[in-house]
């Protein structure tokens, strides 16, 4: 699960990371009061769930309230269009009001789990402020990592080296101690699968803080988080995703015209590929589950068909635990009842599958049933044409 | 031959008594495998479909001489179901649970450092020697005795790869589902090493999916060490950028992780590639009647 900045900070802020002053706005109004509060020259940042929004327009200097009224008026719903958004980009819809703060140097900060050596690491740069992709792929000399052992946990010697590696030494090296302290503290108890302050920030007045953050969350571990499901933000995600995620549907909408609705994750996959093989474009990615019944086939129809550039299905079962008949009843009853108007191609294989063509066969109703995956690919590829 | 379970393998179930724990008891049971135990915090002395219930595992190794046990528990306790079998020294712990949060399986890996148990999943199909022993969910009769080894990331996507197998007449030798989660406990290597080894398997099967770089060193360990055919097949070539598709393990992040760069992998160590996954029963039949690579 992804968050707004504003959200990121306040959680790594209760952690005891330093954050820039600031609250959030959602109109034009309300940002001038917040620039009025905090003086001076303040920051307007635009709150969407993607990176590059500086190069994107989203994020504005404004000299006083009445600038950062204008600037927020101008940025709340406009479409920012990053690097990361695509081309049909995101609206913004809230802008974060922080202090203007005079920078002296930018570092990276970043805690991930390292699949490799299957523990949590902790990279640093002194290269901050940049795409740390892009850092990574052109000067990965710039890039410190520690890894650290679950067992013992994120200890003040791997702090110390981080620390001097960004050549935060004297004076800087106690906070900057206590910040990385911080950091995992904030990346372990919140169950994170991703933190980072890119930029983290050395102020003119040699104070560090978080001036940008992000915090992505282990969904597999929310259910230890119930606080973090307010921080939602239905809006950055589509509503068919949504609609899927309260069926326990895996689904993610592509922009083909084919539908597929496949049983496991690696099959769905696959599936996709060998439509795009066929000459195809896939409409989606849909893993209905290993135990989907009638009411679950009957949903994941109902979210596939929410997507009107769908102009085909195919549904590829490899019946093991979920049996060829009782998918093939759910497809009889779910097109019954939703009234599908499209082709619909059937490819069953495994348990049961005799029984699941007989009942496709003798519904009434013009399945197309095909034999094998490719087969099943190019005939839904020359339906949908 | 066959690596990791046999005939010998003698099997406790840890969650037995849940719907999912019994349904595949059931079937494990009318498959062959050696059911010996089950395990079930509280209900310890009672029995279940036939088979004696225990409150812990080491109960179950000990009065019931289990040496392999299955993992049927739900996600927030199934790292502590792994933890407990590690202690209790089973030597093969497959676990099926999805689901499991990262930090608990990054903690349940540190542990294995060291044991003397090996952990197969989690959220795998987990693993079968046809005709000898199933362990996990993945149905029975796709399978056939034979000399092909498969190793898997994916659940349903492996039962396409086998059947197509069979359905050509090539049998497994062993099947393992090696699991989708980004941090799991056998990984293509050591699958490779034991089939490279394993006196009755003469071709490998291995199914790779988008994200992380496991397929990429598995392609380097096979070009250094493997002295059997390898074919390979990479799904998720259509998969976008920073989506997780499914499986935990299966996001392309930071332009890392694509299919491309595997099967470039894979190609240049050679590996014999599937280009497409209804290709995975010819590639495997061409290589077998062509001999070696």
């Amino acid at each position: 699960m992804k968050i707004h900045e504003y959200q990121a900070k306040k959680i790594l802020a209760q952690f005891g990371v330093p954050i820039p002053r600031g609250e959030v706005a959602t109109c034009a109004y309300e940002a001038y009061e917040i620039a009025r509060r905090l003086g001076g020259t303040v920051v307007v940042k635009a709150q969407i769930h993607a990176g590059g929004r500086g190069k994107g327009g989203g994020v504005k200097l404004a000299a006083g309230p009445a600038e950062a009224e204008k600037t927020a008026g101008a940025m709340i719903g406009m479409t920012l269009v990053t690097h990361q958004t695509g081309p049909e980009g995101r609206k913004v819809r809230r802008v974060l009001i922080e202090e203007g703060l005079r920078i002296k140097k930018e570092f990276y900060l970043g805690i991930i789990v390292d699949r490799a050596a299957q523990c949590p690491v902790f990279m640093v740069s002194p290269a901050g402020g940049v795409d740390i992709e892009k850092v990574a792929a052109e000067t990965p000399h710039l890039i410190f990592k520690e890894r650290v052992d679950p067992r013992t946990g994120f200890q003040a010697f791997h702090a110390r080296k981080l620390a001097f590696a960004l050549g935060l030494t004297g004076d800087l090296l106690s906070p900057a101690i206590k910040i990385m302290t911080s950091l995992y503290q904030a990346f372990e108890k919140m169950d994170a699968s991703l933190v980072e302050i890119n930029p983290f920030l050395l102020t003119e007045e040699n104070k560090l803080l978080a001036l940008d953050a992000k915090v992505n969350f282990d969904d597999n571990a929310l259910y230890r988080h119930k606080e973090l499901a307010e921080c939602r933000d239905f809006n950055e995600e589509d509503p068919l995703e949504i609609q899927a995620s309260r069926n326990d549907i895996n689904y993610i909408r592509l922009d083909g015209n084919i539908g597929c609705m496949v049983n496991g994750a690696g099959l769905a996959m696959a599936t996709m590929d060998i439509i795009k093989m066929s000459g195809g474009n896939p409409a989606n990615f849909l893993d209905v589950g290993g135990g989907a019944n009638v009411e679950q086939i009957k949903n994941a129809f109902q979210i596939l068909l929410g997507d009107r550039n769908v102009k085909a299905v195919l549904i590829n079962i490899f019946g093991g635990i979920m049996r060829c008949d009782v998918v093939a009843s759910g497809v009889v009853e779910a097109a019954r009842a939703i009234g599908i108007r499209i082709p619909v191609v059937v490819r069953l294989e495994g348990t049961n599958v005799e029984k699941g063509r007989d009942i496709l066969k003798s519904s009434g109703l013009t399945f197309t049933v095909a034999d094998g995956m490719r087969d099943a690919a190019q005939k839904v590829v020359a339906l949908a044409k | 031959m066959s690596i990791l379970v046999d005939k010998n393998t003698r099997l406790a179930v840890q969650g037995i008594t849940g719907r999912e724990g019994t349904f595949h008891t059931q079937q494990s049971v009318a498959y062959g495998t050696k059911v010996v135990a089950g395990v079930t915090p509280g209900k310890g002395g009672t029995t279940h479909e036939g088979i004696p219930v225990y409150d812990t595992v080491a109960e179950a190794a000990e009065k019931e001489g289990a040496n392999a046990t299955v993992i049927f528990v739900p996600p927030p306790f199934a790292g502590d179901a792994i933890m407990e079998a590690i202690t209790a020294g089973l030597p093969l712990i497959v676990c099926i649970t999805e689901g499991i949060p990262t930090l608990d399986m990054v903690r349940v890996a540190s542990m294995l450092k060291g044991s003397s148990s090996r952990l197969i999943g989690p959220n795998c199909p987990g693993i079968i020697s046809p005709g000898r022993c199933k362990i996990g969910i993945m149905p029975g009769r796709i399978f056939k005795e034979g000399n092909v080894g498969v190793v898997s990331r994916s659940g349903t996507l492996t039962y396409e790869g086998v059947w197509q197998l069979t359905e050509r007449g090539f049998g497994q030798s062993t099947s393992i589902g090696i699991g989708g989660d980004p941090i799991v406990g056998t990984h293509f290597i050591d699958a490779l090493r034991l089939f490279n080894d394993d006196p009755g398997t003469d071709a490998i099967v291995m199914i790779g999916e988008i994200g992380g770089t496991a397929e990429e060193e598995a392609a380097r360990f096979i070009r250094a060490h493997v002295k059997k055919p390898v074919v390979g097949f990479i799904a998720g070539q259509t998969a976008p950028p920073g989506r997780r598709m499914g499986h935990a393990g299966a996001i392309i992040s930071g332009g890392k992780g694509t299919a491309a760069e595997k099967t470039a992998a894979m190609r240049e160590c050679g590996l014999h590639v599937a280009a497409s996954p209804a290709d995975i029963g010819d590639t495997v039949a061409r290589v077998m009647k062509g001999g070696a690579i």
